[in-house]
């Protein structure tokens, strides 16, 4: 089985962003990065695959300036075979020119399955994978959180909300993860060791023209500071006075 | 004149709110953009037909009905299919999708066939020339990306819960038209919708919704915020990652960064410490009340009104409490 998963790098959310001076981009100084938690568990699985298929090869995917290279390599580590860094100076906001780019590099890999976390937590956009099925013409199966592969077809689950869908699929695919379908592992000293030496091909990344610019970056204002009612449930009645007069919720 | 379209969401042949509001925010769309038609897209098994006067008088001037019995599950081939023939054809300004699971699946497929991008999860939208101007939430909604769309046509999918679908006396004319293929021949099949146990009220729809933290100990217990929920009758019930993580509650339920946004009028935290995590999956929501037992835990940061104490003493006496304040309303 040969799998592909495409993979970004993201800052840690845990911070207070700061916007740069030229308003359209964030000020990354000081920032962590690391792979998707959504992308780390499309490898976890691709890996599993492969594991159960007792044969197989995982190409980690990732498109951006050189840094994304780290990003590849923490895919390695924990077991890929091998890596396709597209080179672009930034990744760009519009989806499309980006699965438009990933599929270029995907169309003549001859993969059985294309793997993408479902969406990524800094673009918040969410659309690149089915739209690189789309454009490859290839069977697509959005967030899911459970996956069983039987000669050549695919079930999965797919959340939905307060609802779930079993879906039915034949190989070649395009799926997205969800939370839920597996935990990722750690990469262990050995593949780490491991990844140093695994391939990793550089290509440059053909970006067409974007639809979508950005005009500018904002703070959202912060809340405005709250109170504590009381302690404990004697404090009850006058909560329920400020829901109904004050936030005129109840 | 520019005409607008929308795609409205149905499931097991009813309705879902968010097709209202796409059809309303489409409505919105074409008046902002010199008053054109809003032709509103929906598919489903015999007997949706019947929701068309609905579709019309939440903003559509066409409702295109596809009627199947097939289609009794969501398609993804069937329903992108037809959605990017008819918007080829129509020669749309915009198109407007929800940001749903359903919604995250077809807009990509479709906006990619038709060539153009797409931004989801919409706060606001601006018909500027021949752009259109959206807000959209990055870095988990601790930045305000505000976007230019110059895709012809601009293709965006709106948050649940921004646009209140609003209703006029029209009907709108109905257009019956059939699958371009059989539903059964799909490569993607769903083959089942199983209905979770939650009842009919969804996170992202619900007006009221309560969440439970680690805070109540163990899973039994999330009672108190199922009664607290019932006591409200317009609730739905969350949970932190913490808790879908260690198996008291469904993922489905997970409401945060890697789970579910959810902006409701009012946000009940029952035992929720108020995680980076967590907030950045409900601090849009309008009200929020915490009750927690560490005065200094962040949740009370956003919190607009607190309560500090053990939440197996306050959560039934709130749950007395409204009860007794919707039974006198």
């Amino acid at each position: 089985m040969k799998i592909a998963v495409c993979v970004k790098r993201v800052a840690d959310m845990d911070v207070r962003f700061k916007i740069s001076g030229d308003g359209t981009s964030l000020d990354e100084a000081g920032l962590k990065f690391d792979i998707n938690d959504f992308d780390a568990w499309a490898v976890e699985a691709a890996l599993q695959l492969k594991e159960k298929a007792g044969a197989g090869e995982v190409t980690v995917i990732s498109l951006g300036a050189d840094v994304v290279q780290e990003t590849i390599r923490k895919g390695l580590s924990m077991g890929a075979d091998k890596g396709v860094h597209l080179k672009a100076d930034r990744v760009p906001f519009d989806g499309l020119v980006i699965a438009q780019a990933l599929a270029a590099e995907l169309k003549t890999g001859g993969y059985d399955l294309i793997l993408f976390g479902k969406i990524s937590p800094d673009s918040s956009n969410g659309v690149v994978g089915p739209m690189v099925a789309e454009l490859l013409g290839l069977p697509c199966v959005t967030a899911i959180s459970s996956l069983t592969i039987d000669g050549g077809r695919g079930t999965a689950k797919r959340e939905l909300e307060g609802a779930q869908e079993m879906v039915e699929f034949p190989l070649p695919a395009v799926l997205t993860v969800d939370e839920g379908l597996n935990t990722a592992r750690y990469p262990s000293l050995k593949g780490i060791m491991a990844a140093k030496k695994k391939p990793l091909e550089v290509k440059p990344a053909v970006l067409p023209t974007p639809q979508v610019t950005v005009r500018k970056l904002e703070l959202p204002p912060d809340r405005k500071a709250g109170r504590i009612v009381g302690e404990g449930a004697a404090a009850v009645p006058e909560l329920i006075r400020l829901l109904q007069t004050e936030a005129k919720v109840l | 004149m520019a005409n607008v379209f929308a795609f409205v969401e149905s499931r097991g042949g009813d309705l879902r709110k968010v097709g209202l509001e796409a059809t309303t925010a489409a409505r919105m769309l074409a008046d902002a953009s010199g008053g054109g038609e809003v032709h509103a897209l929906v598919l489903g098994p015999p007997g949706i037909a019947g929701k068309a006067a609905q579709i019309g008088q939440h903003g559509a001037d066409v409702v295109i009905v596809v009627e199947h019995p097939d289609l009794a599950n969501y398609n993804p081939e069937v329903a992108t299919a037809v959605a990017a023939d008819r918007i080829k054809s129509g020669g749309y300004r915009a198109v407007v999708f929800s940001t749903s699971a359903q919604g995250r699946d077809i807009a990509p497929r479709v906006a990619a066939r038709l060539g153009v991008s797409l931004v989801t999860d919409v706060l606001s939208f601006e018909v500027e020339g021949e752009a259109i101007v959206v807000t959209h939430p990055v870095n988990i909604g601790k930045v305000i990306a505000t976007l230019a769309i110059s895709g012809k046509p601009a293709v965006i999918a709106m948050r649940p819960n921004v646009i209140s679908p609003a209703q006029n006396a029209k009907a709108g004319r109905v257009e019956s038209i059939q699958p371009p293929m059989d539903p059964k021949s799909t490569r993607v099949v769903v083959k089942e919708t199983k209905q979770g146990a939650g009842g009919k009220l969804d996170l992202a729809e619900a007006p009221v919704v309560i969440a439970g933290g680690r805070g109540l100990k163990a899973a039994e217990n999330f009672n108190l915020v199922e009664d607290l929920a019932a006591a409200f009758g317009n609730a739905a019930v969350g949970a932190t990652r913490a808790v879908t993580d260690d198996g008291w509650r469904p993922h489905s339920d997970q409401i945060g960064q890697t789970g579910r946004l959810v902006s409701p009028e009012l946000y009940i935290a029952v035992g929720i410490s108020g995680a980076v995590q967590h907030l950045a999956g409900m601090r849009t929501s309008r009200t929020i009340v915490a009750v927690n037992k560490d005065k200094d835990a962040p949740i009370f940061k956003v919190a607009d009104y607190g309560i500090v104490g053990d939440v197996f003493e306050i959560i039934p006496a709130l749950t007395e409490a409204v009860r007794q304040a919707k039974k006198h309303h």
